[in-house]
């Protein structure tokens, strides 16, 4: 029993975080059509952003402190990053779609080069605060207190986002823009602009899910918002390419999938049953990759 | 709706609230439109016709900068081929294309307050002409009917003040009392905004267009009064291949 709970609860933190990772990802998708590659290098860019943030604080202060000041810049370097790609490199792109795949690959691949020129290729350790490092027992499992962190903050981006959509105008014309945002731009309303927010709102996120990655990985690394992109690109199709509730299911049947696997079977068998799980979904639930409402 | 003064020239001559001048569109390898030049009058309806594939849609698509078009389009004297459809359409033009593209999984108050985001279907205009849709405000547009999709796509570009209307095809797949309904708004709205209506329907035609334009494969063939054409059989039979005799009351 407390086997299952503590891989329930484990699975649960890992989907919380492949959701971080995929809901720009997914809302970038449904209202421009851009399948962003690029997206691992501003998780990336926020996981060095929080490390250096960090680093540059006086080793005084707590490293709860710390990491939430690091989380902030994660998430404003991610919203620049964001911001600054759509507008420089997507935008003159628009209806373009091999063109920007092969843009957003190679700024994925120069990204990945460039950590590695700056701060080498391999891992770095980073400060994590003694509560996330410690355990909680709960029906006789010592749960990782970090799922907890990953689980609340997955919940409040879900929540905050659903809040964005259904009770905002913004939100309103992504809605709107998933469906068919040639008529949106029919009915007087500029998409580019809510196309450059929507890809900000989606970097913030990467950069956030990024700092969450190295805080579960214990270390940055150049490669890690890659590996991390592919569980986020999964999780994007197999919950709809633009639902925003597609994603979240998605992400938790992921993690969940990937952690009783690995359990179970032997480990490394659960990357194994993820995409299995993928060709699956595909087979038997091809519209997903049609969109759905965010 | 717009009760804006028609253009008025400097020789005090009244201006049309639209020309287009030699506009050509090319899909690919396929030249749709190959020259189209007409002027659409302050006031009234005018009817765009012809047969099925000769560029009828495509003309008001390029009109709004959704079809990738070449030549001159003016809208009150101002050139509009350079601007993005947004602001072409926040310039005055209000759009309503073929099959409504109402956005389905949006309810039917969220469709009007993407245009009008305080009144939405509060706004006088949808209690006047459309009060069907005030009971259905919280339900999703993609489950109304035809006849109501075409209420709201309607509605959602008179919510704005328009210099002119595009509409596409309003009637397209409608029960006749439907286009009686829809032929009876159109009428209301003219009196204020100038149309230009695409339309098959002749009945309809008939009751509400001042004018006619007739396309033939992409090029103008014909303008004048809209009574002038229907009640000219043989004309009407060579520019649309229909007899007035085989069409439905609208």
């Amino acid at each position: 029993m407390s086997d299952l709970v503590l891989l329930l609860v484990t699975g649960l933190g890992l989907g919380a975080l492949y959701f971080i990772a995929a809901s720009g990802l997914s809302l970038i998708y449904g209202l421009m059509g851009v399948l962003n590659f690029a997206h691992g290098v501003f998780m990336t860019a926020g996981s060095y952003a929080a490390w250096l943030t960090m680093g540059a604080l006086p080793a005084a202060w707590p490293v709860a402190g710390r990491l939430g000041v690091g989380v902030v810049a994660a998430i404003a370097l991610g919203a620049v990053v964001g911001l600054v790609v759509e507008v420089v490199l997507i935008r003159p792109l628009y209806r373009h779609h091999i063109q920007q795949v092969l843009v957003t690959v190679g700024l994925s691949l120069a990204g990945v080069a460039a950590a590695q020129g700056i701060w080498g290729a391999d891992p770095r350790p980073v400060d994590k605060p003694v509560w996330m490092s410690g355990t909680t027992e709960v029906l006789g499992a010592r749960l990782p207190n970090d799922r907890f962190v990953y689980l609340l903050v997955a919940l409040a981006l879900f929540g905050g986002l659903l809040a964005l959509l259904h009770l905002t105008r913004l939100g309103l014309v992504i809605r709107a823009g998933v469906e068919n945002r040639t008529m949106v731009e029919a009915l007087g309303i500029n998409v580019h602009r809510t196309f450059t927010i929507v890809f900000a709102l989606g970097g913030a996120a990467a950069g956030l899910a990024g700092v969450l990655y190295s805080q579960y990985a214990g270390a940055v690394s150049p490669a890690q918002g890659g590996s991390l992109l592919i569980f986020a690109f999964i999780v994007v199709v197999i919950g709809g390419m633009g639902s925003l509730t597609g994603t979240a299911v998605a992400a938790v049947v992921v993690g969940l999938v990937q952690q009783l696997a690995n359990y179970y079977a032997a480990s490394g068998v659960g990357d194994l049953s993820v995409v299995l799980l993928l060709a699956l979904v595909l087979l038997l639930r091809p519209t997903s990759l049609k969109g759905a409402t965010a | 709706m717009s009760d804006q003064n028609p253009s008025v020239g400097g020789d005090g001559a009244v201006l049309p609230v639209l020309s287009l001048d030699d506009v050509h569109v090319r899909y690919g390898g396929s030249h749709i439109l190959q020259g189209v030049s007409f002027d659409v009058p302050a006031t009234g309806v005018t009817a765009l016709l012809g047969r099925n594939g000769v560029g009828k849609t495509t003309t008001l698509r390029s009109i709004i900068g959704l079809a990738p078009r070449t030549g001159r389009i003016l809208l009150q004297g101002r050139e509009i081929q350079g601007l993005t459809t947004a602001r072409i359409v926040r310039g005055g033009i209000g759009y309503v294309p073929e099959d409504r593209e109402v956005f389905g999984g949006l309810t039917v108050d969220e469709n009007l307050r993407l245009v009008d985001p305080v009144r939405g279907v509060d706004a006088d205009v949808v209690a006047r002409l459309f009060p069907d849709l005030v009971p259905r405000r919280a339900q999703r547009a993609g489950t109304l009917s035809g006849g109501q999709q075409q209420m709201v796509a309607l509605a959602r570009v008179l919510l704005r003040e328009n210099a002119l209307l595009l509409v596409d095809e309003p009637t397209k797949g409608l029960a006749p009392k439907l286009v009686t309904e829809v032929a009876d708004v159109l009428a209301e709205v003219a009196r204020t905004t100038p149309v230009l209506l695409v339309e098959q329907n002749l009945p309809l035609v008939r009751r509400i267009a001042d004018r006619v334009v007739v396309l033939d494969a992409g090029t103008v063939v014909h303008r004048g009064a809209a009574a002038d054409l229907v009640a000219d059989a043989d004309l009407t039979r060579e520019l649309l291949g229909v007899s007035m005799r085989r069409e439905g009351a609208a």
